[in-house]
């Protein structure tokens, strides 16, 4: 048998891989190779969308995505970003840790956005936070945690468009306590969105002369609630109410079933019923609640134009339900975070003149010198004020009242209800 | 066995290649690279009970997660330094397959699964239970600053690599070994045909339960490191999903090889990432490729390379 | 609540829940007892069949007791189909080998799962029920004149919940005439108990196989468009039935189909009467290692045969 031997030079080795690899590169599957060049003045600005596409997360996913494209295509209408257009980069992170932290890299090195955006679930934005800080990525999350205002993340990682859970607590109490009475039971999820609530409310409660008599953690995953609900104390005043999940119309539901004609006042926060329609059938007992809103679902007597042409420019109807099907109720209260957030990155970027990913921190540091937010088309859900060292927004909040089907402001707490004392100062930390 | 066989070669070779693959691949692929060598390490721990004891596991998140949060509660709340902490994570991990495994290597087949199942449903809702200092399903940090070993910040990319290589390379080629030794090979012939090793006069019972401690030990290695090297703890890795993704890491690789395992990780990975930039319904496609495969290559993919290729490949 | 009605109400709840996965569990159990394979997408025929009950009642429109039977006998028959499509495609195909069944299980639950993001999508939406009404439920109490019945607040139970719990019965006995008392009971009987004698008989044993991987998802799909107007249709439903299901039969022993019933009672009601003396994540913690260590000391399960 005759082995041929080839003549294989070190010249002709490196040739033959060159060519392979450009001949790779022409088809565009080796990764780097497909970017456009940085820096030219008419390349587009990319923004990556980690989107809740599958997993306990998508519902609250679709609106996200929904709002965010209306608020890019509304800033492109404009002009853009300094003259540049914005391009959103969607990447599924499953609503999982590990995958959130895979998205990240992925938006780094292979997309090479300029700012990553758009978290909601905590246990999301922890996972990927920490990456975010080590790639030196700007990540602008729409979360409602404390996460960040705790000090628990790092300098990158900014909450501009959405208040924290535990603003919205505090700013509820004085209204539990002066209208609705101050003997408390709390149902909640047990789970950290839930320990908050219980933890933040019972301090601010308290503060009010009130008293939380009963603290009833519902597991996570639980799909039916009757059982728990014996528990809640006979002499109590108001039961508070937040909990999270595809299971929220079935705990509102038997919520109603379990105290039938007899019921104390109740109050709580819409998460129980996000992208659920209020008039669901079983939902009735829900006539003369209240509710925690975020962001007012039905649109109100006197309703800004603000909000007018935000629910037009995202298609939801006067009821928060999508205009193409009034059954498909939105998560109203929480989607508008992602709007002002884009509108704040474009704020950020505009202030500092930012033209590449050389300008990271620089953008950073624009948006921690940002205050004062006034109500407008970029922040149509209110008034807001940021605050630049624990880079947590703040803003007002509403509480409706259940009034023949309709969810109508009964008061609005104001910016100033919902401080608290600064846990972090970013602004010391390196970069 | 010499030197230069060729199963000892191909672990040279595995080692050799990922060090070129770190000068050769743009940041985005080695970035994954580590964390696909992390990953493995904990598919490799897996092997040792189900490719080559035989024993199909359905809780190893709680060895994975022990490693983790042993881990990582060290360095937050006891202040210890960085090689202690680690340390503490792979015998919380350890011990943990011991109890377990004294308990539940009572059963066999069908119950072992629904068995080990339980215990890491417990494991998973202690941890939440606990979650005053474990923040429960949100989890928590381990901070940048915390995550230095002798003076080398292991958050950059470089650091991260060669650690993920040095900690992937010394279980690679020790549990090569361990498949050689006599212990190893009485291993595979209880999961061939249990009665007749013992029969033999082996203790099938000790063998066993050294299986699993040595499998949790592994795993709970990839979590210490996982948490490590990524600066994440959070009770979603003790979730059921991460008991059946090592399953499918080793089925797909090839159960009982050495090399399966990586292959495993690498290739799932890799699908996820491929088909979710060609569609967002990539699920499916992973789906779809789990089903044509295990139809088609039921060995795994270096189970079939051993089957019809390279009969000796370890 | 007073102790003795709040655990005649987690009775009540656990009853409901015991129902609901005694049918589930059972179709589990059929499947694994006649054809002996692990079936990770059971979940998902489970899921399948609420979602199809959902797309079944919005089509239908009217008093929602139209849609909602229909829904009772289309859901199941098409999930049943859809099975028995999956067994003879694949399962066939890698001969049931454990490992392989897994794994091929696996990718079904994915791709059932993603198909249904894709149509039906991410959303929890309910389905409204035949009929519900509020029930306030009487408790005995020893008063000054004697035994007397009052009404404590809170105790109550809806129709519909019932009907769920008689309904449940009644497939259940229906099932067990149709594996007792008729010939294809028989051949189902026969076909678990020796395939290969069976098949010597005449048997066609890959058809029953089909069949009775078929009536298992049915089960499933029935046990679920029961569940569905009391809870919502998701498409990530299947996770908990699929775990729940599992441990049942085990509990109640590979191939005893009354096992199975008792183990479903016992876990059913077990979750609800436990969190009324612990907090519920406690209760949790010890049901899931009661179970554990059940299985430890007695593998078999309640009324499975030791293998010797």
């Amino acid at each position: 048998m005759k082995i041929t031997k080839t003549n294989m030079t070190r010249r002709t080795a490196l040739k033959g891989f060159g060519a392979g690899v450009g001949t790779l590169a022409a088809t565009g599957l080796l990764p780097g190779t497909m970017g456009f060049a940085q820096a030219q003045s008419s390349a587009p600005i990319k923004i990556g969308f980690q989107k809740h596409a599958t997993g306990v997360g998508s519902s609250y996913g679709r609106w996200y995505n929904a709002t965010t494209q209306a608020a890019v295509k509304r800033i492109n209408d404009d002009g853009g970003i300094n003259g540049r257009p914005v391009e959103v980069v969607i990447e599924d992170d499953g609503t999982d840790p590990k995958r959130g932290a895979e998205v990240l890299e992925k938006f780094e090195n292979q997309h090479k956005v300029d700012v990553a955006f758009g978290t909601l679930f905590s246990h999301v934005v922890i996972g990927s936070a920490p990456r975010a800080a080590e790639l030196k990525l700007p990540y602008f999350v729409v979360s409602e945690g404390h996460h960040v205002a705790s000090g628990m993340l790092n300098r990158y990682t900014l909450q501009p468009g959405i208040t924290d859970v535990k603003s919205q607590v505090q700013s509820m109490a004085p209204f539990v306590a002066n209208n609705l009475g101050k003997k408390v039971a709390m149902i909640y999820p047990d789970f950290a969105f839930g320990h908050d609530h219980r933890d933040f409310f019972g301090d601010a409660i308290a503060a009010q002369g009130g008293e939380v008599i009963a603290k009833i953690a519902i597991p996570p995953s639980e799909t039916s609630f009757t059982k728990y609900f014996p528990q809640i104390p006979r002499d109590t005043d108001v039961v508070y109410h937040v909990m999270v999940g595809p299971a929220v119309l079935t705990f509102v539901k038997e919520l109603g079933e379990f105290f039938g004609p007899s019921r104390p006042e109740i109050f709580g926060f819409i998460d129980s019923i996000e992208a659920v329609d209020i008039k669901s059938p079983g939902l009735e007992f829900l006539e003369g609640t209240y509710f925690w809103e975020g962001n007012p679902r039905h649109a109100q007597a006197n309703n800004s134009s603000f909000d007018t042409n935000f629910r037009a420019a995202v298609g939801v109807d006067d009821r928060g339900a999508s205009l193409a099907d009034s059954k498909d109720v939105s998560t109203y209260a929480h989607m508008f975070g992602c709007w002002e957030t884009l509108n704040v990155i474009k704020a950020g970027m505009e202030t500092s003149g930012y033209q590449g990913s050389a300008d990271r921190q620089k953008l950073i540091e624009a948006v921690e010198a940002m205050t004062d937010m006034p109500h407008s088309d970029d922040h149509p859900q209110g008034a807001k004020r940021f605050n630049g060292k624990t880079h947590q927004v703040f803003g007002s909040q509403y509480i409706s009242k259940v009034t023949d089907g309709n969810l109508v402001v009964e008061h609005t707490a104001l910016i100033e209800d919902g401080l608290y004392e600064d846990e972090v100062d970013y602004t010391t930390q390196s970069f | 066995m010499t030197l230069f066989s060729k199963p000892n070669l191909l672990h040279i070779g595995v080692l050799l290649g990922l060090i070129v693959l770190y000068f050769v691949l743009p940041p985005y692929h080695s970035g994954n690279l580590s964390r696909i060598m992390v990953l493995a390490i904990y598919a490799m721990g897996y092997n040792v009970l189900f490719g080559y004891t035989g024993l199909l596991s359905l809780g190893h998140a709680m060895f994975f997660a022990a490693g983790m949060y042993g881990f990582g509660l060290a360095v937050n709340l006891g202040g210890v330094p960085l090689p202690i902490a680690f340390i503490l994570g792979i015998a919380s991990a350890g011990l943990l397959a011991a109890v377990v495994g004294s308990l539940a290597l009572r059963t066999t087949g069908v119950a072992f699964m629904i068995v080990t199942l339980m215990f890491a449903q417990t494991a998973y809702l202690v941890v939440l239970y606990f979650g005053e200092y474990t923040r429960g399903d949100e989890g928590f940090v381990v901070q940048q600053v915390q995550r230095t070993f002798a003076g080398v910040d292991l958050t950059t990319d470089t650091a991260r690599y060669v650690t993920a290589l040095v900690l992937f390379a010394i279980c690679f080629l020790a549990l090569a070994r361990l498949v050689k030794t006599p212990f190893g090979k009485t291993l595979v012939a209880i999961r061939e045909n249990e009665e007749r090793a013992r029969m033999l006069g082996y203790d099938t019972k000790v063998h066993k339960l050294k299986a699993i401690i040595i499998s949790g030990l592994v795993a709970g290695v990839g979590g210490a490191a996982y948490a490590m090297l990524f600066g994440y703890v959070g009770a979603t890795f003790a979730t059921v999903q991460y008991s059946i993704l090592p399953l499918l890491w080793v089925l797909l690789g090839g159960a009982g090889t050495t090399v399966g395992p990586l292959i495993g990780v690498f290739f799932m990975f890799y699908l996820i990432d491929f088909s979710s930039s060609v569609t967002t319904a990539y699920l499916l496609v992973v789906g779809i490729v789990l089903v044509l495969l295990t139809m088609f290559a039921p060995k795994g993919i270096c189970g079939e390379l051993r089957r019809r290729v390279f009969p000796w490949l370890p | 609540m007073e102790f003795g009605p709040h655990l005649m109400l987690a009775s009540l709840e656990g009853a409901v829940v015991a129902a609901v996965l005694a049918l589930t569990a059972m179709g589990l159990s059929i499947v694994f007892g006649v054809m002996r394979v692990v079936n990770v997408a059971h979940g998902e025929f489970y899921m399948l069949g609420a979602v199809l009950a959902w797309f079944v009642t919005s089509a239908i429109g009217g008093h929602p007791a139209l849609g909602f039977v229909a829904a009772l006998v289309i859901a199941p028959l098409l999930v049943g189909v859809i099975a028995a499509a999956a067994d003879t495609f694949i399962l066939k195909h890698i001969k049931y080998d454990p490992d392989r069944t897994i794994v091929a299980t696996i990718g079904l639950l994915y791709i059932f799962q993603q198909g249904t993001l894709m149509t039906f999508g991410p959303d929890a939406r309910p389905v409204e029920a035949p009929f519900n009404h509020r029930l306030a439920l009487p408790w005995i109490e020893n008063g000054e004149n004697g035994l007397q019945m009052f009404w404590p607040w809170g105790l109550s139970i809806t129709s519909y919940k019932l009907f769920v719990i008689a309904a449940a019965v009644v497939v259940l006995m229906g099932l067990w005439a149709l594996i007792t008392r008729t010939k294809i009971g028989l051949i189902m009987r026969a076909t678990q108990q020796d395939s290969e004698t069976a098949q010597a008989f005449g048997i066609p044993v890959g058809r029953v196989y089909s069949l009775v991987f078929g009536l298992g998802a049915a089960l499933a799909a029935l046990g679920a468009v029961l569940v569905v107007p009391i809870q919502q249709a998701h498409y990530l439903m299947g996770g908990e039935p699929l775990l729940l299901a599992f441990i049942v039969v085990i509990i109640g022993g590979l191939g005893s189909l009354p096992g199975t019933v008792v183990a479903a009672v016992l876990i059913g009601m077990s979750d609800g009467i436990i969190s009324v003396f612990f907090s519920p994540m406690v209760a949790k913690i010890i049901a899931t290692l009661f179970v554990t260590m059940i299985l430890i000391w007695r593998p078999q399960g309640l009324f499975g045969k030791v293998i010797r």
